[in-house]
């Protein structure tokens, strides 16, 4: 998985929350993102932005992963705590600002603890009581591997067909580009699934 | 493992009308290797997907060791394998084992002698180091030797070959078709190498949607060179 | 022949091998699941387009939901959509601007993201069973997508409104700007799909 398109932001380490199970960290990042976006109170947003600090320090996320997710927030987040403190003064805009800073942390501290197959793993075992209504779990996590298999190769051949195109002075018109790299996309997944038929992969 | 068309045709409803992608076809197939040539879209694709299912002619039928293949698709898909032209579209796996312990899913139920299974098949085919390797990091030749290595882990009866080595450099070429004329498996190898349908028992040529020549190699291979050039 | 008609002939002879087993997914299914799954991602990943002349860039994000309702149909689109969101959900840098992970699902535009599959599934239903045999027309599918981003937008707005904690008004104005870009998006979603279904005729057929 040397594709930075597959790695995702985990990072390898040991921390509490590395050894957590995935469900709890799931469900417990749930839990703490609707209490902070249902309470409003600017004494209780501090109290989340601690806690979710907290949860980032428990977790050893990079300082270079908190800034970056920072950052990402903090351009919206400023934005929307100015127009607060002008419509509603600025105890509202305080609280708004440290709440989506809040939320972002807390849901890096999980992502950046629980490698990508452990949560879709994790989702594969939560589906399976559904095998009763029809769902075939291992159809979906066959599904979910498809998928990431085909990652790459899409965002290369969306690369190519763009490049195709732009080689023939077409490269202006979104769908010279965009009407080819879907037909080969849908093309090669009706080989796939040709492919899959073949190997008796729906007789089970 | 006798192949029989029985009138096997098939006819597809276009925009414009219907259109025969396959004339009715009779044809008893037995011999070890047999070889379809024929122009880009003359049909000969639909005739080798026939043999396993892949495509179910409209009218007529088409039996596999007894069995119909519209109706026991089943029990035909684990007689018959197929090979496609690329081999990208068939790995689906992330790595090399995993991709062949998906085609033993079905005949080994055991998690662990599955890998063990599959490590052998690999093996096999001299793909033992790449068994952890991702799918993408083969080269064409490798891809293609894969994709054979997990159609051929079922053991199956027959191999259909649809232009297997269509988009491999010659060494590559060369090595898939020593692989396939010397499987013990009967052959049906769909190809536009022409060295390659001669060295089948028996060669089909496939022009405008129908079976225009039925006979030895040489024979086939020469009338198809004739039509070209006419 | 086409891989149009191959598909077909496969969900006919999987329909043949069980009769007794209702709607089953066929092989080609899962691979245009997991295949738009992927698209999605793609489009998000490498980012924007440039159009009216490269002045303005529109992410593909938005272009790849709506494109997979309307190619797919309901169910597919909705899974395809809600695979591509368990992709993001799990790390993988597939939401625009690459970014990734649960964040998204929690930060302000949340609410469109919460939204796409029903946005999906909703413009599925209307190409597949309204349009029906004009989905080879780009205007008859861009009527169809309409709804679909409309209710993209509305939860978009619920959304801002809530981490906001704005009046509805004022969250409609956060929410304007984006219309315009939008409506681009699923008018090139129209003229690509109606190509793509006229490239493959039996991709949405009625079963």
């Amino acid at each position: 998985m040397s594709n930075p398109l597959l790695v995702g932001v985990y990072q390898p380490g040991t921390s509490v929350l590395h050894r957590l199970p995935v469900g709890a960290k799931l469900g417990g990042l749930a839990v703490l993102s609707l209490t902070i976006v249902l309470v409003r109170d600017a004494r209780a947003a501090v109290a989340f932005l601690a806690l979710a600090l907290a949860l980032a320090v428990l977790g050893r996320v990079g300082l270079r992963m908190l800034a970056r997710t920072t950052r990402a927030v903090l351009l919206v987040a400023v934005i929307a705590g100015a127009l607060q403190w002008w419509v509603s003064g600025p105890a509202k805009a305080v609280e708004t600002l440290l709440d989506l800073i809040s939320l972002a942390l807390a849901a890096i501290a999980v992502s950046a603890t629980t490698p990508v197959n452990a949560i879709l793993d994790a989702l594969v075992r939560w589906i399976s009581p559904l095998r009763r209504v029809g769902v075939d779990p291992d159809r979906v996590a066959l599904t979910i591997g498809l998928a990431i298999q085909a990652l790459p190769g899409t965002v290369a051949l969306a690369l190519e067909t763009r490049d195709a195109a732009r080689a023939r002075g077409l490269g202006r018109h979104p769908r010279a580009y965009l009407t080819p790299f879907v037909i080969r996309v849908v093309a090669r997944a009706h080989e796939t699934g040709d492919a899959l038929h073949a190997r008796g992969v729906a007789d089970d | 493992m006798p192949i029989h068309f029985d009138a096997a045709g098939l006819t597809v409803e276009a925009p414009d009308g219907e259109r025969v992608v396959l004339e009715p076809t009779t044809a008893a197939l037995v011999e070890q290797r047999i070889g379809v040539i024929g122009a880009n879209g003359s049909g000969k694709s639909t005739l080798a997907r026939m043999i396993n299912g892949l495509v179910v002619p409209s009218t007529g039928r088409v039996r596999v060791d007894g069995y119909d293949v519209a109706r026991h698709g089943r029990e035909v898909r684990r007689r018959v394998g197929f090979c496609f032209t690329d081999p990208a579209a068939q790995l689906v796996m992330p790595t090399c084992v995993e991709d062949v312990e998906l085609s033993l899913r079905r005949t080994v139920k055991d998690a662990r002698a599955r890998h063990e299974r599959a490590l052998a098949v690999l093996a096999d085919h001299g793909l033992s180091e790449h068994a952890d390797v991702s799918v993408h990091a083969l080269s064409g030749g490798q891809k293609q030797l894969l994709a054979l290595a997990g159609v051929l882990a079922v053991e199956p009866a027959v191999l259909v070959a649809d232009e297997p080595t269509t988009l491999l450099d010659l060494a590559n070429t060369r090595r898939v078709a020593d692989l396939l004329f010397g499987l013990d498996q009967q052959l049906v190898l769909v190809t536009h190498d022409l060295e390659l349908a001669r060295r089948c028992d028996r060669v089909l040529v496939v022009a405008d949607a129908a079976v225009r020549y039925d006979g030895p190699a040489d024979a086939a291979v020469d009338h198809y060179l004739a039509s070209v050039t006419a | 022949m086409t891989m149009a008609e191959t598909a077909d002939s496969t969900q006919d002879s999987t329909a043949a091998d069980a009769p007794a087993r209702r709607h089953r997914t066929t092989t080609t299914d899962i691979a245009l699941i997991a295949a738009f799954a992927a698209l999605i991602s793609a489009c998000a990943y490498i980012g924007g387009i440039p159009v009216g002349g490269g002045q303005v860039a529109i992410t593909l994000q938005t272009f790849g939901v709506m494109l997979a309702g309307a190619l797919l149909g309901p169910w597919r689109g909705f899974l395809a959509v809600a695979l591509y969101l368990a992709l993001g959900a799990a790390g993988l840098p597939v939401f625009s601007e690459h970014s990734s992970g649960l964040g998204t699902f929690s930060s302000a535009s949340a609410g469109y993201l919460w939204s796409f599959p029903v946005a999906a599934l909703l413009t599925g239903l209307l190409v597949k069973y309204v349009a029906g045999s004009h989905r080879t027309s780009a205007l008859a599918v861009f009527a169809c997508a309409v709804p679909g981003m409309v209710l993209n937008h509305l939860a978009g707005v619920v959304g801002m409104k809530l981490f906001f904690d704005i009046s509805w008004p004022t969250a409609f104005t956060y929410d304007a700007p984006f219309w315009l870009g939008d409506v681009i998006k699923i008018l090139v979603v129209a003229l690509v799909a109606a190509e793509v279904h006229r490239a493959f005729p039996q991709l949405l057929r009625r079963r």
